[in-house]
């Protein structure tokens, strides 16, 4: 990946935190799905959170997107501080609208909008108010650029987004979720529906977007991690295990779990 | 082996037994459909023509009586019905599937819309005697309360038979509507959510538009059922003989609209076909089937517009 700004080479590794968990809890129900989490993510890298299936992943993600206020019965606890303001995005008077406005969400299967391509990207800048035709024209060209599909749709942008391939689908959704400038962008298994190739752009574009975003990626697939993460995080039974920078922790993790599940042995 | 082949030889002619079964079954039914349409058309072909469907009725000569007043209250009551039953449905049905927590009070209230369905309409027109009558004087411009009374019978208004067949119809949408929005998979709402909509965002810019060919069949389907009720309205006070046309609702001078209609007399199409048959002269009969004929063709034509929109549907969503 070209890297336009060079950085010092010798830059210490002090990097602002984008968000911070502390002693974070969610119940579904009765059901205890997070633990006491503690992790920090840093500001525009990659964190990858990996684990056996129903380790919990999907349930931290959510939770930066109060998706699961969507539902009834589903509670959370701790703190999970979006930086640098330190608001606490889970806490009961935080509006969760706001923090879907901040934070924006690629989810496992592509999940366009039975609309035309242009208005899938578009509709997230005008819930932000952008109606001026010229405005949204170049918003959405930027964001199918970034999404790596602007060449493949720029003739169709008025057709139906359901005549895509899959890949360009999940490319859809992402253009849709970086249209709006996010600040996190949770990336929640976005491959695991799509062929090697499909798999390989995505992750080219997921690599590219480290530096302007902070992302968080939920992974089954350890090569994945270890091509476009900077971190991994890794979870098990709802708790956090271990977390470290990619390249060390699958070289040399400390837990006997971690290294039981990046060698294999179940998951 | 060969017992086994026997044993598969038998299944087979039960499989073809009850297919025979079924078929004649279904057979009876479209056959019985069939014979009473076609006996209708012949019955009443000698009064299918233009004139039929454009002069108003005649007492004497039923060679001149047409159904001209009753097909055009009919549409205009089916107006006020949906004018009526479509914002009150899709509103309820949103908010039941989309607004509404699920506890114990709303599924009690969901129970009851399907319960509703299955009332008997004249129940239907009892409700709207008391209520639309004589409480809210929904009655013929002129006539003032003490008039309700027998021997004049009551007499409601165009509106009040179309807000009573509204009535009737909207459980039918409610339900419609919540089934359309329960098809859209949560994984669209969700996607729309993440972006930072709220509910009624949600619901105004995805879920009303994904849900409408669903939802217009059920109004349609709705409607070719109230257009041939013919209790209720009986129950309010349908003129069962009418010669003069309400106002129209569309003017030629500002403000082009008139709303004068709403409180005139109504009669309907089978109150119309209804009053025909009850005729003691043979040769009504001929324009009593001729007019069945006509609100067939009109029921038919409704349902016929709900299968080809869900038709459309399917094909242009496929989620
Ligand atoms: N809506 C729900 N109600 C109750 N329990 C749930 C719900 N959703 C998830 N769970 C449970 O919470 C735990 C964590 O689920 P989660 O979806 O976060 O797992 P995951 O790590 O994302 O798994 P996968 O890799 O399979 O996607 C699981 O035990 C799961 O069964
Ligand atoms: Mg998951």
């Amino acid at each position: 990946m070209p890297q336009t700004v060079a950085p010092t080479a010798t830059a210490p590794a002090v990097e602002s935190l984008k968000a911070q968990a502390i002693d974070l809890n969610f119940w579904y129900g009765s059901k205890h799905a997070l633990k006491g989490i503690n992790l920090s993510f840093p500001e525009n890298k990659v964190t990858a959170l990996i684990g056996p299936s129903g380790c919990g992943k999907s349930t931290l993600l959510r939770c930066f997107n109060r998706m699961h206020d969507l539902y009834p019965g589903n509670r959370y606890q701790g703190q999970l501080l979006l930086q640098p303001s330190g608001c606490n995005i889970i806490a009961p008077t935080t509006d969760p609208v706001e923090m879907r406005m901040r934070i924006s969400m690629v989810f496992q299967k592509p999940n366009p909008f039975p609309k035309s391509i242009f208005e899938n990207v578009a509709f997230g800048l005008r819930l932000r108010g952008i109606s001026k035709p010229a405005v949204l024209r170049e918003r959405v060209e930027e964001a199918l650029r970034f999404a790596a599909l602007w060449d493949e749709t720029k003739d169709r942008l008025h057709q139906s987004a359901y005549n895509l391939s899959g890949g360009q689908q999940q490319r859809l959704c992402i253009a849709r979720a970086l249209a709006s400038e996010p600040e996190i962008v949770l990336f929640d298994e976005p491959t695991s529906a799509l062929d090697p190739m499909a798999t390989s752009r995505i992750e080219d574009l997921i690599y590219s977007l480290r530096n302007r975003v902070t992302i968080l990626l939920v992974t089954h697939n350890m090569q994945q991690a270890a091509r476009v993460s900077d971190y991994t995080a890794f979870m098990y039974l709802g708790e956090l295990i271990e977390v470290n920078e990619t390249a060390k922790m699958f070289h040399m993790p400390t837990q006997r779990l971690t290294e039981e599940y990046i060698s294999g042995h179940f998951g | 082996m060969d017992d086994l082949n026997r044993l598969i030889a038998r299944r087979r002619r039960q499989d073809l037994i009850f297919g025979a079964f079924g078929l004649v079954c279904t057979m009876l039914g479209i056959a019985t459909l069939v014979i009473l349409l076609v006996d209708l058309v012949m019955d009443g072909l000698p009064r299918l023509n233009w004139a039929f469907l454009t002069s108003a009725n005649s007492i004497i000569d039923p060679e001149k009586a047409g159904i001209l007043i009753p097909l055009v209250d009919s549409l205009l009551i089916m107006l006020v019905t949906a004018a009526a039953a479509v914002p009150l449905g899709v509103a309820a049905g949103v908010y039941l599937e989309e607004y509404a927590r699920k506890n114990w009070l709303t599924t009690f209230i969901e129970l009851n819309i399907s319960n509703l369905a299955a009332v008997p309409s004249i129940l239907y027109g009892l409700l709207s005697l008391g209520l639309l009558l004589y409480y809210l004087n929904l009655h013929q411009l002129g006539i003032t309360g003490a008039d309700q009374r027998w021997p004049l019978g009551p007499r409601g208004s165009l509106a009040a038979a179309g807000i009573t067949l509204a009535l009737l119809v909207l459980p039918i949408v409610i339900v419609a509507t919540r089934e359309a929005l329960r098809s859209i998979p949560l994984t669209i709402r969700e996607a729309a959510y993440a972006l930072g909509a709220t509910r009624w965002q949600v619901v105004w810019h995805h879920l009303l538009p994904y849900s409408s060919g669903g939802i217009a069949t059920g109004i349609i389907i709705g409607l070719s059922r109230a257009i041939g009720e013919t209790a209720p309205l009986v129950t309010i006070g349908a003129a069962g003989f009418w010669l003069v046309l309400p106002p129209s609702p569309i003017q030629s001078a500002p403000p082009f609209l008139s709303f004068a209609w709403l409180l005139e007399p109504f009669s309907a199409m089978p109150i119309q076909i209804f009053t025909w048959t009850q005729d003691a002269r043979p040769e009504f009969r001929v324009n009593a089937a001729a007019a069945a004929v006509v609100l067939i063709v009109m029921t038919l034509s409704l349902n016929a517009v709900a299968i080809v929109l869900r038709y459309r549907l399917r094909r242009r969503i496929n989620w």
